[in-house]
């Protein structure tokens, strides 16, 4: 994964989730991006999971643009939370997790959650059985 | 044999006085180490097992109380799960992996199954109300046909979880060598052996620190769903038969044991519903067995190690779905909790789906139930089919059935 790359949720309200404003991004800005995830439909809110690559100052103008047509953006941790009543820490998810947000702690063996390296890929949504894990999108 | 250190009696004596000395099966192996077997014997009265996981074969009997007409209750929803109700009147059993009768089951692979019969009884343990619908053909005694009502735990005249198969002594580590990502009980299994699934607390689990069913038997007390429960019989499915190491223990899924005890007396920390991705509904459930230690034969078995212990790996992608038996490799416990094992050279994420720190919490709790004098140990009162016995777990021999006999079903 890019070393300046910075993932993001986009939420697009109703009256800009037609327009086509992300491209702007690369267009004005220089910016590369990944699109993780994206569920728009014309009349409803859209909402996107991106990695937006390129240097910080073109993040943030690029960001900044994206606020200013009113699209709502968020860092990405936000989107998977854990419910930590309902997880009885056995790792399943561990297994699963691409990134290590989910980890082992020894010896305790407690399953600690780390929203800054998640991506989002919902692996431990999928693979949670105590139902612990919750994708907010 | 070795020389008998105590009896039950004396250890519960010691109880008594608030004199006895326990520790778990996992403080016990550095114990030994230590100081070695023979000293331990005689130091430690009680070690205490423990572990948690998802225990299939688990469910409660309920007993609602009579309704005014009375009424013979045929099919019943709690909660809009069916429960089974073909044995009374009012008798109801509500079996752990039953899914809500309108979840749409793995029609959308991989099925959520939302909520199940584990969930109801993780409601009715948590003290919340559930929906009770139930039906009746109506008979001359018991005229009521319909009945639709909230129920509480504290309103059943009994309530108690008789769970036919728990504390699977070893079992398989599941790994899915195929292209495409299964959904199945040992968890969510990544293509090209992409992690692996596992259940047991290993050197902290009932029946691995008793292998021969030297001391676990029909009527031992036991911590159950964080209440008091007791073995009642061999679990179904158990097999002593199975291939063992040096130290006693199978190499592979062996003896069970069927567990009863009072839901009332039980709390949502040790006993939750849980739903598997693609596989169905079940119920996580906290269980641990003392072990006296009656001589050091006893202590020898419960002072065994993760190292110690292995586990066969299987691949579920075809070798476990079509039941060819065959077996992948071996991996210990040690290597299994580490994170990754090596399978075939390739180094791969383990995934347990029982929980470690929970398996010793239950341990520890039991340990300070004894200790506090609230928990005393009880002898068996009949043992459990052991190796000797010959007992050997079979699969189902199909046999053809006639045209005559299908026609008219
Ligand atoms: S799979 Fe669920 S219950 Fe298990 S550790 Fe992860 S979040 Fe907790
Ligand atoms: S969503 Fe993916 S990256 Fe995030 S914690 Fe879950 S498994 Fe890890």
């Amino acid at each position: 994964m890019n070393g300046n790359g910075k993932k993001i949720v986009l939420r697009f309200p109703q009256e800009v989730a037609d327009r086509p404003i992300v491209c702007e991004l690369a267009l004005r800005f220089g910016l590369q991006f990944n699109i993780l995830r994206a569920s728009i439909s014309p009349h409803r809110e859209g909402i996107m999971v991106m990695e937006v690559i390129g240097s910080r100052e073109k993040q943030e103008e690029g960001l900044a643009f994206l606020a200013s047509r009113g699209v709502l953006v968020e860092p990405l941790s936000q989107d998977i939370r854990m419910i930590e009543e309902r997880c009885y820490h056995c790792g399943a998810c561990v297994g699963l997790c691409p990134t290590g947000a989910l980890f082992m702690e020894r010896p305790s063996f407690l399953v600690r959650y780390d929203p800054g390296k998640c991506i989002a890929c919902e692996l431990c949504v999928l693979g949670c059985p105590a139902r612990a894990m919750e994708a907010l999108i | 044999m070795s020389k008998t250190l105590r009896t039950y009696e004396e250890i519960n004596e010691k109880i008594a006085k608030g004199q006895v000395v326990v520790v778990t099966a996992e403080e016990v192996i550095d114990l030994v180490r230590e100081k070695g077997i023979e000293r331990v014997a005689r130091e430690v009265d009680v070690v205490t097992t423990g572990t948690f996981g998802i225990m299939c074969s688990s469910g409660a009997f309920l007993n609602i109380g009579h309704t005014k007409p009375r009424m013979k209750i045929h099919e019943a929803y709690l909660n809009g799960v069916m429960a089974y109700a073909g044995l009374a009147a009012v008798d109801l059993y509500i079996g752990a992996t039953q899914p809500a009768k309108d979840d749409p089951l793995n029609k959308v692979h991989p099925g959520e199954f939302r909520y199940g019969g584990g969930h109801v009884i993780e409601d009715l343990v948590a003290g919340r109300d559930v929906l009770l619908e139930a039906y009746a053909y109506g008979t001359d005694c018991y005229p009521r046909k319909k009945l639709v009502t909230w129920i509480n735990i504290r309103d059943l005249n009994e309530a108690y979880l008789f769970n036919p198969r728990n504390a699977y002594q070893n079992y398989n580590v599941a790994v899915n060598p195929s292209d495409k990502t299964l959904y199945t009980y040992l968890g969510v299994l990544l293509p090209r052996m992409g992690n692996a699934g596992y259940s047991s607390a290993g050197q902290l689990s009932p029946l691995l620190n008793d292998p021969f069913y030297r001391v676990i038997g029909i009527g031992t007390r036991i911590f159950l769903g964080g209440g008091i429960g007791y073995v009642v019989w061999q679990g179904t499915q158990h097999n002593p038969s199975v291939a063992r190491n040096e130290r006693g223990i199978p190499k592979g899924g062996a003896g069970t044991l069927a567990v009863i005890g009072d839901l009332k007396g039980m709390s949502p920390k040790w006993i939750q519903g849980v739903s598997i991705r693609g596989y169905g509904c079940s119920l996580a459930l906290g269980l641990g067995v003392p072990i006296p230690i009656l001589d050091e034969e006893t202590l020898y078995y419960c002072s065994v190690s993760d190292e110690e212990i292995l586990a066969p790996v299987v691949d579920y992608s075809h070798a476990y779905p079509h039941g060819t038996g065959e077996v992948l490799g071996y991996v210990s416990y040690a290597e299994l909790r580490s994170g990754i094992i090596k399978i075939q050279g390739k180094e791969v994420p383990t995934a347990p789906m029982s929980s470690y720190s929970k398996a010793r919490e239950v341990a520890l709790t039991l340990k300070q139930w004894i200790q506090e004098g609230k928990f005393t140990l009880t002898k068996p009162v009949a043992p459990l089919p052991g190796v000797e016995s010959g007992v050997r777990f079979k699969n189902l021999v199909e046999r053809p059935v006639e045209t005559s006999v299908l026609v008219g079903r």
